[in-house]
């Protein structure tokens, strides 16, 4: 069997004394999806954020399709397959929706350095971008700029965004934060809609997304992983329920 | 992006927004008023919109990092000396040939900003601001040391540039020389900014971490910005040491650095037009405050002050609220 | 090796260090405390040198216009925290960076019709004016020794403040938990403006005790602000230890430099390259030394542990 997309081996970060990351295990297989959970604090965005590049781990190694990215810079990592998606929405402000996805697709293009045509008529980039935004349903508002956009739709732009870099991963950091019930839904449905064309590590707090998305389950608690399996496992399993479902 | 071209003139008049309408004006009259002043003898109107035009040239160089890449650059003015220095020493060892001197006063400011630039450009807010004031004062420093340049005194130059076809000599066709360059590098600073290079610019102002993120070397990007701003104030330097024919060190002090900065932000950065508009307004201002009263730059502060405080968007931003955008 | 002269520009150096640490120190706990760029801090440099002045002229004595004019520029400062900086807080460093600059030219010209375009002497007594056998055949100025252990003196009260005491831990937490403070039910609004006239009067002082030497002069306080950003930049902005520290290097590098470093570059350069290179280099000497230390620590010496 190949090796899986994305292999973490013995990842830890201390802050201070603090181990936030205390010797991860972890892997995800092209495709998949693969959720991890835990308590708060319990070193989620840590683990994202070395994945992309933002923070240099103290020990462990990152491997992404085959090849070690543990010092690989963070802009680097977008071009190399890995897109991520931010738990408090980091938009491009005061620039339009399609703007914001239109860079993401001349990162991926590359031809950066170009300083004579508008790149608002390009279609190369236009095209593409309009692309990601149908993808997460936010087609219609394109022109509006970001700091008019409701809570919901920011997070769907956060993705489109990350769509965007035509990732072999999607890290995606809480999704569904801060979303009622409805636009939990509907963001469930784009995920659902997306697997099959990236492979999706999914940090969520929101428990239907998970067990409705999920291959396989991860649950961090103290920077350890304590567990990972199927979802089902993953219920049955009594030190889960007892670190974080808790009392059932 | 915006909706498809609007097809008729007016209706693409009317899209540009009343911040560029007056800024169109504001650079037709500049044109065609000094010139008219020449032409019925009064030479004083052309040499101050000389100097108008060429300190616009700066500041629309300085818009393009500041008000559009928000890059903090506190040390602009060490281009416009070291330009002015590029025309100043080859002179004084009579080398005078202007396609000598004005493509070395735009290296010689790209290599200062790519050196002193790539150093500042890891450092972030504050930092940057207070570093790149630094660079500006050891390069007032360096030249205030070079006696054999004179140094405090400051290097007089007794012929301008010989740059054929041009008369430099003659103040009309230095005038034109500097208006053109000036509509040139506002066509420029419009292409940079709607350009891909110019998206990433504005995109790693508004979130640099997002930037990173989808795949952006922000850094590399920002100092290719710097470069090319020292650049065209490095060519606004080779124009107003031509228009002085008097070079000091003090061209590049920190406070002739806020000066230009005052003219980014009472124009309105991050607009067509505003450099513009703020060189005009502060010249006008100094011209005509300093004749009332020799503690003119009390006014001045205070204005600086009170532009900060209530009106961030400057003219530009003035003029669009009062054309009826908002 | 003329020890005679290399203990001279040593003191010398230390000298300039204790001034720079001064302007520095003020710089760097209202930038550390507020967030707060002040680039009109050197003309209050500037202010407290004029006020001695005419204090002392008035006062006909040295160090009653000193202990009299330390009050009046807390006071200066105090209302131009509150008249001019408050509004700023909000603000990004940016709008703090232009309005301040308006400020100072607001002070310079001020000064220019308070006092006129020319500088004023001030003259020291007597007893301040002699010289001292530093060491053996060696003689200093006494004045500029005073200047030394002043300087030496209000670092170590300075280093007690910041420490151990009250107001100390009050600056120390509004430096790293501003909301938390506030929530303390102490009076942040009160907090800042002591701290900004603290910063007043370090820089006040600086120009006081310099005044006898250079003269109180229009603009005095514009270039070596820039001097105390770099020793800020360099020690790290919001650290009082990295102040001092970076003061003093500097303060030595640049005065040792411009002694010794034509004769440093005759020793393997030809003569006129020497001679020409030397005021030049000696110029730029502290920002290359800023340049290298950015070069491999961008956050300074010694960075004040994460706010």
């Amino acid at each position: 069997m190949s090796e899986p997309l994305l292999v973490i081996t013995g990842l830890a970060k201390s802050f201070g004394g603090v181990r936030a990351i205390d010797g991860v295990d972890l892997t995800v297989e092209p495709g998949e999806v693969h959720a991890v959970i835990g308590p708060n604090g319990a070193g989620k965005t840590t683990l994202i954020s070395q994945l992309s590049g933002l923070l240099a781990p103290d020990d462990g190694t990152i491997r992404f399709a085959g090849r070690d990215i543990t010092r690989l810079a963070a802009h680097r990592r977008a071009p190399a397959g890995l897109a991520r998606s931010f738990q408090i929405t980091s938009l491009l402000t005061g620039m339009t929706v399609l703007d914001n996805v239109a860079l993401a697709v001349q990162a991926r293009q590359g031809h950066s350095f170009r300083f004579w045509r508008p790149a608002a008529g390009d279609r190369g980039l236009r095209d593409p971008a309009l692309a990601a935004l149908e993808q997460v349903g936010i087609a219609g508002r394109a022109d509006i700029i970001v700091g008019a956009l409701s809570h919901g739709e920011r997070r769907q732009l956060e993705i489109a965004m990350a769509l965007a870099s035509r990732p072999r991963l999607l890290l995606l950091d809480e999704p569904m934060a801060g979303m009622g019930p409805e636009e939990s839904a509907r963001m469930i449905d784009i995920l659902k809609g997306l697997k099959g064309t990236a492979a999706m590590l999914l940090v969520e707090h929101d428990m239907d997304a998970v067990f409705a998305l999920a291959d396989r389950i991860s649950v961090l608690v103290y920077g350890k992983v304590i567990a990972s399996g199927l979802p089902a496992d993953i219920r049955a399993n009594d030190a889960v329920r007892r670190a974080y479902l808790g009392e059932e | 992006m915006s909706p498809a071209p609007a097809t008729s003139t007016f209706s693409r008049l009317r899209a540009a927004g009343p911040g560029n309408l007056g800024g169109v004006v504001v650079l037709a009259l500049l044109l065609v008023l000094p010139l008219a002043a020449w032409w019925t003898g009064q030479k004083f109107y052309l040499d101050f919109a000389t100097r108008i035009t060429i300190l616009a040239i700066v500041a629309t160089s300085l818009n393009f990092i500041l008000g559009y890449g928000g890059l903090i650059s506190f040390g602009h003015a060490a281009f416009v000396g070291i330009g002015a220095y590029c025309v100043g020493i080859p002179a004084y060892y009579d080398l005078a040939s202007g396609f000598v001197h004005i493509p070395l006063a735009i290296a010689a400011s790209a290599l200062f900003a790519l050196v002193t630039g790539a150093i500042s450009l890891r450092t972030r807010g504050v930092y940057f601001i207070m570093i790149t004031m630094a660079f500006a004062q050891m390069a007032y420093y360096l030249f205030l040391s070079l006696d054999e340049y004179g140094g405090n005194d400051g290097l007089t130059i007794y012929s301008r540039s010989v740059l054929p076809p041009f008369n430099l000599e003659q103040r009309p066709q230095l005038f034109l020389l500097a208006y053109v360059s000036l509509v040139v590098v506002l066509a420029l600073k419009h292409r940079f900014v709607n350009s891909r290079f110019g998206m990433v610019l504005r995109g790693a102002r508004a979130n640099e971490t997002r930037m990173i993120a989808i795949g952006f070397n922000t850094y590399a990007y920002r100092l290719a910005a710097y470069v090319i701003a020292g650049a065209i104030a490095g060519y606004g330097g080779a124009l107003l040491g031509n228009f002085t024919n008097f070079i000091t060190p003090d061209m590049m002090s920190w406070t002739r650095s806020g000066d230009l900065m005052f003219m980014v932000i009472l124009g309105g950065a991050g607009s067509l037009f505003g450099p513009v508009m703020g060189a005009v307004a502060i010249l006008l201002l100094e011209e005509y405050l300093a004749r009332l009263t020799v503690y003119w730059q009390l006014p001045f502060g205070l204005l600086l002050i009170a532009t900060v405080l209530y009106q961030r968007g400057g003219l530009n931003g003035l003029i669009e609220r009062l054309g009826g955008r908002k | 090796m003329d020890t005679g002269l290399l203990v001279i520009q040593t003191l010398n150096g230390l000298q300039l260090g204790v001034l720079l640490f001064l302007l520095a120190a003020g710089l760097t706990l209202v930038f550390g405390i507020m967030d707060f760029v002040n680039l009109a801090h050197g003309s209050i440099y500037m202010l407290g040198a004029f006020i001695a002045a005419s204090l002392t002229r008035l006062s006909d004595s040295f160090v009653l216009g000193v202990v009299l004019a330390l009050p009046v520029v807390a006071i200066v400062g105090l209302v131009l925290e509150r008249v001019v900086i408050r509004p700023l807080y909000a603000r990004d460093h940016l709008d703090h960076v232009l309005a301040t600059f308006g400020l100072l030219l607001a002070i310079d010209t001020l000064a220019h019709m308070i006092w006129g375009p020319e500088g004023i002497s001030v003259l020291l007594p007597e007893w301040l004016r002699g010289q001292v056998e530093v060491l053996p055949g060696v003689i200093f100025p006494t004045y500029r020794l005073v200047i030394i252990s002043s300087g030496l003196i209000i670092a170590v009260l300075l280093y007690w403040l910041v420490n151990h005491t009250r107001l100390g831990m009050l600056i120390r937490a509004g430096a790293s938990n501003r909301t938390m403070v506030s929530a303390l039910g102490i009076n942040i609004d009160l907090l800042f403006t002591g701290v900004f006239a603290i910063g007043a009067v370090l820089a006040g002082l600086a120009g006081m005790l310099i005044a006898p030497i250079t003269e109180a002069a229009i603009g005095m306080g514009n270039d070596i602000i820039i001097t105390a950003f770099v020793v800020i930049i360099v020690g790290g902005i919001g650290s009082m230890k990295g102040a001092f520290i970076a003061a003093m290097l500097i303060g030595l590098i640049d005065t040792l430099g411009r002694s010794y470093l034509d004769g440093i570059l005759k020793a393997f350069m030809p003569l006129t390259a020497a001679e020409t290179a030397a005021p030049a280099l000696s110029a730029m000497l502290i920002y290359i030394l800023m340049a290298a230390i950015l070069a491999l620590r961008p956050q300074g010496l010694f960075p004040p542990r994460t706010r």
